[in-house]
């Protein structure tokens, strides 16, 4: 079990996956009580056209996935905050940057598995490098997040109220919007695309439903968050088969499911939004 | 250029085009007035997982993305009406959907050297490759999709419009609610069979939130969404066969046109939105009351 650790990816992907599971939990907290799970399942979706796409012209993909998350984040902010539109305008974006992968990875002829490893996730690839660009952009989400934590949550609960104290309201959801694209296109490498997602929804759905308060939410958020991420890689290097994500999101979905059933039966934004209040 | 469309493949994709037309730019309809495309994002990678899922077991994806989705669709329909706190639920299914499809895709990966395109063909859509054989169970589907929601219509518009009212008035709303995500759960397997679970959303959300914009009256709405719907598809497979440039693939020209389509439908009617204030923009947003 520990002779693991002897493997240097082993240990890359440990390093950054811890990161990444703890910068998540905390964003993911503050997504879910802004109502934006859609925008956040949707953005990896935008990066993997991006990453797609700089692997055709032979540019690092990093450099597309941030670019296109971004991007398509500012985009969302600017789009308007009526649930029912932004839904709508969402899905269809989504749909048309997958689309552009697909017509990306058609026309490359090269080495495929370097744009599936993007959609799916791996252990195998993270390097040294990454695993330092992800410490250090992580550290300053983690940052940015603290810095952001009391306006922000003061205009999730009351916005009205924020805008008259004179709270920048648009540009912090615009600020909000452009880290949550960061946290995705950090973990995109070792989740895949296609399930990054989970690490963003799964513990703070979880956690809001254990405790009250803003503050250890996001805790227990980013705690159940970095156990999922450690347990996952365990398993999927012990099985050699299994995929990282899927490991992840099993374990996130199996946790969640007994805390859902057992909680009170009351909105999970209602709890949210008592618990921004105290 | 005569011999490409005389031939099987596309006769079948065609076939398969526009029943994935007409089904999704129907059910889309509702979809967008009942604010559930999140939910139809999630049906169509349930359908991603329960196709990888039959073809792992050796089944016909049709029957895998039915029997999957049809599950999804109980916990989807009984999911409060309300969009707040919907969408975590609706969430949490969605990855653990695709979490499955994964391990379905990486399981069914080392059985057949084929990695790459089986992965593809469930993601991106296998229109081009689609047998004679599926084609009857597609019709059979589509039919009862179409019939059951055009039994359905009227009780459902009646719901989606004015929820509370409706359950005043005796109707099984949360009956109803289940039943149209099952249909919804049915056109997104057929949609997911021509272009792709990730690509599926475009054919089911986009026409007719196109079709909204310009029209009030719900009739016209959705006859305007299977139109547009229709005009998406076919446009796809023409670009895609006779293009000029390289034959993009199908899923992409489809999907990149169903956005033009919204697009467009958005531009041209914005003046119009915006003399009428945006709750009255369609009937039933401003019974909503959002």
């Amino acid at each position: 079990m520990l002779e693991l650790l002897h493997y240097a990816f082993i240990r890359n992907a440990l390093v950054a996956g811890s990161m990444v599971a703890v910068v998540c939990g905390a964003v993911g907290f503050f997504i879910i009580a802004r109502g934006l799970t859609f925008a956040a399942h949707a953005l990896p979706s935008i990066g993997f056209s991006g990453a797609a796409g700089a692997v055709l012209v032979g540019v690092e993909p990093v450099y597309g996935l941030f670019a296109f998350t971004i991007m398509a984040a500012l985009g969302m902010g600017l789009v308007g905050e009526k649930a029912r539109e932004r839904d709508t305008a969402i899905a269809i974006i989504m749909a048309l940057a997958l689309g552009l992968g697909f017509l990306f990875l058609s026309l490359y002829s090269g080495y495929a598995e370097r744009v599936y490893a993007i959609l799916f996730g791996s252990i195998l690839g993270i390097s040294a490098e990454s695993v330092r660009v992800t410490l250090v952009a992580g550290c300053l989400s983690l940052a940015l997040v603290l810095v952001m934590a009391r306006p922000l949550l003061f205009s999730t609960a009351d916005r009205q109220t924020a805008e008259a104290r004179a709270v920048p309201v648009r540009f912090l959801s615009l600020a909000f919007l452009a880290l949550v694209a960061v946290a995705i296109s950090l973990s995109i490498e070792l989740m895949g695309s296609l399930l990054v997602f989970t690490l963003i929804v799964g513990p703070p759905a979880t956690a809001a439903r254990l405790v009250k308060g803003p503050f250890v939410t996001v805790v227990l958020s980013s705690a159940l968050g970095l156990v999922y991420v450690l347990v996952g890689i365990w398993i999927a290097a012990l099985s050699q088969s299994l995929p990282v994500s899927f490991v992840v999101s099993a374990l996130a979905f199996l946790v969640y499911m007994p805390v859902r059933l057992a909680a009170h039966p009351r909105s999970l934004r209602e709890e949210i939004h008592t618990c921004t209040h105290c | 250029m005569h011999s490409l469309l005389g031939s099987d493949i596309f006769r079948n994709a065609f076939v398969i085009g526009s029943l994935a037309a007409l089904c999704s730019s129907l059910v889309g309809y509702f979809l967008v007035l009942r604010a559930q495309a999140f939910a139809a994002e999630a049906l169509t990678d349930v359908s991603f997982a329960g196709a990888t899922g039959a073809a792992l077991a050796g089944l016909d994806p049709l029957w895998g993305m039915l029997g999957l989705t049809a599950l999804a669709a109980l916990a989807l329909g009984t999911l409060s009406e309300k969009a707040r706190g919907r969408d975590v639920e609706i969430g949490m299914i969605l990855s653990a959907a695709m979490g499955l499809g994964l391990l379905f895709l990486s399981l069914y990966s080392h059985h057949s050297a084929s990695h790459a395109t089986a992965g593809v063909n469930v993601l991106f859509g296998s229109i081009l490759s689609v047998q004679t054989s599926e084609i009857r169970r597609v019709l059979v589907c589509a039919f009862v999709t179409i019939v059951v929601l055009s039994i359905v219509s009227r009780p459902l518009l009646f719901s989606t419009i004015d929820p509370v009212v409706a359950r005043a008035r005796g109707l099984p709303t949360t009956m109803l609610s289940v039943t149209f995500v099952m249909i919804a759960a049915s056109a997104t397997a057929i949609a997911v069979l021509s272009v792709g679970a990730l690509l599926a959303v475009s054919l089911l959300v986009a026409p007719a939130a196109a079709a909204i914009c310009f029209s009030r009256n719900p009739v016209r709405a959705i006859l305007l969404s299977a139109l547009f719907g229709l005009i998406v598809v076919w446009g796809g497979l023409f670009i895609s066969f006779l293009g000029p440039w390289r034959h993009p693939p199908v899923g992409f020209s489809i999907s990149t046109l169903a956005a033009m389509m919204f697009l467009v439908a958005r531009v041209s009617t914005a003046r119009r939105r915006a003399k009428v204030p945006s709750s009255q923009a369609h009937p039933t947003l401003e019974m909503r009351g959002e």
